[in-house]
Order: structure tokens, then sequence, then C-alpha cells
């Protein structure tokens, strides 16, 4: 009886946790699956899962109805512009905040820390006009500059720089390094990790946002993903032809889904450090 | 050290990109927003396409009228439904994962991968789970021996709802991590402490580990709310607000107001308030996170 009783106990969370991750993955795997039916086959009672063979065809024709081709390319150009451009506003920024003494030090800090008081999506009606004004409204340029400067990155940023032993700088300062030998041969080595960390959060948010490229492009030179996506799903030839809108899901998602199976530590490290104070 | 006049002006010029983006995208259009709506300005009616100055009216006028009123409900409901599940779901998920199994580290990934997906498709996968006849969920309830609404996003009491559903699905692993990194955190001699004193794992929950994580919990819910009151992608995707408005939350009454309606004026009275909301929850996170800390020592 003593033996027993944590067996059962065992058996009971192993059955706790094996349904709840079915429950958890199943709407995923079922946009999968659903997404190898044969784009004719329609989806009814009884058989939700799969077609009668397995098939590809939906996928030619989802790109054949929508550039998904070009949304991805969109959606490429984007996420590396915005990090590109991060990294090295952030970088800049946060070497200044963490090195220099300077008046005005902590006035500026707060001022930058406004941007995570006040999302930028909660300001796309005052920005929408902005965008307009700077003549570059339906541009990939126009979904990503408003995210140039970050101040999650720079925040981020100066603490792993606070990290780094002053011992060290001033090893540099002796060795009369000027302020980017210093940064780029003892402030940046160590702390690649947190870089690359922010780096991914920031891929993974602007791969997948939506509202803010929706309303500031028109067309599928500038369209994202996530905005062809929403279109697709409202072409009158989709109606409930699960298939094609599954693949189209798919194409959306497949590229994160892979990014993250290989670089798990890195993904969860990056949303973990927006819990950093 | 003396310092040459470049060497004084240099940190300036380092934050100077990053400062110039967060004028012109985060503090001018805040202003801006504040300003514009003390204006009277819709585009698409020609007497009113030169902005007046009206005061306070866009404001009276919002409250007095039953739409926004029900979106504000809609919101409400929206936030307290899915902020508290999902924050007692992650912790619960944290403590279903916290330990060292087999495969474990799949668990992990199953329940998180939701939180990597963009909402947008997480909401087109849900899509199916709603639709009417076949979909998921009616054909589960059907085993259950129901049938009663057949089509969710399309039912005036169960569109909201769905919205919620999506949501909570996407980010109660995202929340779980936070809490599993703060259990991996604690000092492994309270509970040894706390089961030789014979405390059951529901006891030593409530009295030992919710206390020591409500940091954790501060942080977590914080960001719970704030996402709640941003994240409308699934709404487009599922819903558009309907039927009748019964499914539109504020941001998305936002949208319409500015992008269909083409009223600046009260799109603008709508950015300032949901502004406000979110600053609300930012200060009061950060005065309640303070005082505890203050109290911690």
């Amino acid at each position: 009886m003593t033996k027993a009783l944590p067996l059962i106990r065992r058996g009971l969370l192993a059955a706790i946790i094996i349904i709840l991750v079915v429950v958890w993955v199943a709407p995923t795997i079922w946009a999968f699956v659903a997404s190898t039916r044969p784009p004719t086959e329609p989806v009814s009672r009884g058989d939700v899962w799969f077609g009668t063979h397995f098939s590809l065809a939906s996928y030619a024709k989802a790109f054949s109805l929508a550039p998904f081709g070009r949304y991805f390319f969109n959606t490429v150009v984007l996420v590396v512009m915005v990090f590109v451009v991060q990294a090295v506003t952030v970088t800049l920024a946060a070497f200044a905040f963490a090195h220099f003494e300077f008046p005005a030090k902590n006035f500026l800090f707060m001022f930058i820390l406004l941007q995570l008081m006040i999302p930028t999506t909660a300001l796309l009606v005052p920005n929408f006009s902005t965008i307009r004004f700077l003549g570059i409204y339906d541009t990939i340029l126009a979904i990503g500059i408003p995210y140039f400067g970050s101040a999650f990155g720079t925040f981020l940023m100066r603490q792993a720089f606070l990290g780094i032993p002053r011992s060290l700088v001033q090893a540099g300062i002796i060795d009369g390094c000027s302020w980017w030998q210093l940064l780029i041969h003892v402030y940046l080595p160590p702390t690649v990790p947190t870089l690359v960390a922010f780096g991914i959060s920031s891929v993974n948010w602007h791969w997948s946002e939506f509202l803010w490229p929706l309303i500031i492009t028109k067309s599928s030179e500038a369209r994202p993903l996530t905005a062809g996506l929403v279109r697709f799903t409202q072409l009158g030839e989709i109606g409930a032809r699960w298939s094609l809108l599954s693949a189209a899901t798919v194409i959306v998602i497949l590229p994160l889904l892979i990014a993250f199976l290989v670089f798990q530590r890195r993904f969860i490290q990056g949303f973990l450090h927006s819990g950093l104070k | 050290m003396k310092t040459a006049k470049g060497e004084r002006l240099l940190p300036y010029f380092l934050i100077f990109p990053t400062f110039l983006f967060v004028a012109i995208f985060t503090v001018y259009p805040t202003l801006r927003a504040t300003v514009q709506s003390l204006f009277r300005q819709r585009l698409n009616i020609a007497k009113f396409r030169e902005p007046t100055f009206i005061g306070l009216a866009n404001y009276v006028d919002l409250f007095k009228d039953p739409q926004f009123i029900t979106v504000l409900t809609n919101t409400l409901i929206y936030v307290i439904g899915v902020v508290p599940i999902s924050v007692v779901t992650a912790f619960l998920f944290a403590q279903i994962v916290n330990r060292k199994l087999k495969g474990i580290g799949v668990v992990r990934l199953a329940l998180f991968h939701p939180s990597i997906l963009p909402l947008v498709s997480a909401a087109t996968i849900w899509m199916f789970l709603f639709t009417p006849d076949y979909g998921l969920f009616n054909t589960a309830l059907k085993l259950f021996g129901y049938h009663g609404p057949e089509n969710w996003t399309a039912n005036p009491r169960l569109a909201l709802v769905a919205v919620m559903l999506v949501a909570y699905w996407k980010n109660a692993g995202f929340y779980m991590i936070f809490y599993l990194a703060g259990l991996q955190n604690l000092p492994a001699g309270v509970y040894e402490a706390a089961r030789m004193e014979g405390a059951g794992p529901i006891r030593i929950a409530f009295s030992i580990t919710l206390p020591l994580l409500r940091r954790t919990t501060l942080f977590v819910s914080t960001i719970a709310f704030i996402t709640a009151f941003q994240a409308v992608d699934h709404v487009f995707v599922l819903t558009s607000g309907g039927p009748s408005g019964k499914s539109s939350i504020l941001l998305y009454y936002l949208w319409e107001q500015r992008f269909v309606n083409l009223d600046v004026g009260r799109s603008s009275a709508l950015t300032v308030i949901l502004i406000a909301i979110l600053l609300a929850f930012t200060v009061s996170n950060f005065v309640l996170s303070e005082q505890k800390e203050a109290g911690d020592d």
C-alpha cells in the first residue's frame, strides 16, 4: 500500500501531463495535418484530420492565389532591417549610459524609457499621420521605422554592460583604447549573448506584428506575411477550404517554429530577459 | 581627466539616434494625439475636414455613446476573463513542469510553443476549432450530449469568449516560463523544512511558493494586462468585432473609428484613453513593486 500510493500518484501525474500536452499542441498539429489534405476535398464531419492521401497541392494553390513568396520576402527584409538598425542604436546608447557620466544622463534615460510605458501599438493613429508626412506610406521602411530605437534593448544592453568588471575597462583605458575600441574589444564580447537574446525577441515580435503593417501598407510590394495571411482569409475563394487556410498559416509559422526548435534556449532567454528588472 | 570638447559631446551623439526615434514615434505622437483629441476632424465629411477646437466634446460624446459603453464592457470582460485565468494557469503549468522527468523538456516546449506564433496565425488555426457543425469544439461538446450554439464566432454571447480562448491558449505558456524561472531560483531548504513539518503540496504552494513568487506574479500580471489591452489581431481574423459590436474591444474600436469611420478626433481621444489605462498599469506595478521591496527589508 505504501508503495502503491506513489505509483498511483506518478501515474496520475503522467496522465495529466499527457492530456495537457495533447490539448495544447492539437491545434498546431491539426494545422500541419490539414495543410496536406488535397485542396479539392472539403473537410466534413468525421474526417477533420486526414484526407484520402498526402498532398502538397494546397501549398501550390495558396502560393498561386496570393503572393506569399513576396510577403515572405517582405517579412524577412523587415525583421532583418529592424534588428540590424536596433543592434547599432541600442549598443551605442547603452554604451553611453553605462560608460560615461554626463549632464542630463538620468533625464535622457527616463526619456527613452517612455517607450516602454507607452507602447508603440497604441500610437497607431498619430504615427500613421507622421508616416504620411514623411512620404514613406506603403513601404517596408514605414513598418519598421517606429522601432528603430528600442528602450527595451537599450535597457537590456546597459544592464549587461554594467555587469562588466571595472578593472577590465580600466585596463583597456590604460592600454590607450579609443571609445569604439573599448566598445568592440571590452564591452561587446561578453555581452553578445544578451544582444542575441534581444535580437530573437525582436525578430519574433516583428515577424508577428499585424495591426501596424495592416494600416501602413496597401500593396503586395510592402505587405508582410501577417497582413497577407489575414487578407488571404478574406478572399472569396477561400471560404471553408481549410487545407488552403492551413497551408497559408503554416507558411507564416513554419520558419518561426524551426528557429524556435533550433534556438530553444536562446528564445526562452530572450523572453525571460524581458522580465529582468 | 581632461577631455576635449568632442569627447564631452560624445555620449550625446551615441544616444542621439535612439533619442530621435523615441522623440518622433513615442513622445511626439502622444502629444499630437492629446491635442487632436480636443478637435473635431472627420475626413469623410466635407464640413468637418478641417479641425475645429471643441474642448472635451470628443470624450463627452464617447461616454454618451452606447456603442462605446459596449466596447468598454467587452474590454473589461476580456481583460478580467483572460488575465487571471492565464496567470493562474501559468503558475499551475510551472508547478507541473518544474520537475526532473524524462521528456519534461518536450512538455515545456509543447506548452510554450503558442507564444512564438503570431496572434493572427493562432487565430486562423482556431477559426477551424470554432467552425459550425464539424469544428472541434462542437464535436467535443456533442460527446457530452450538448447540441447548443453552433457558430461560435457569429454567436453574440460566444464571439468574445472565442476571442478570449485564443489569447489564453497563446499566452499561458509564455507566462509559465517566468514562474518556472522563479521556481528554480527558490531556496530548496525551505521546502525540506516544510515537508519535515508535514505540509502537503497544496499547503506548500499557498503558504510558501506563492508568497515567495509575489514579485513574479506582480510582473506577470502587469505584462498580461498590458498585452490584453494591446492585442486585437485575433479579433480581426475571427469576428471583426461582431456580431453587432459584441466582440469589439478598445484597440479594435480605435482602429475602426480612425480607418473605417475616418474620425480623427474621436480616435485620438480613444488613443489618449488607451495610453492612460496602460500608464496606470505600468505605474501601479512600479509603485507596488517598490513597496514590496521596502517591505522585504
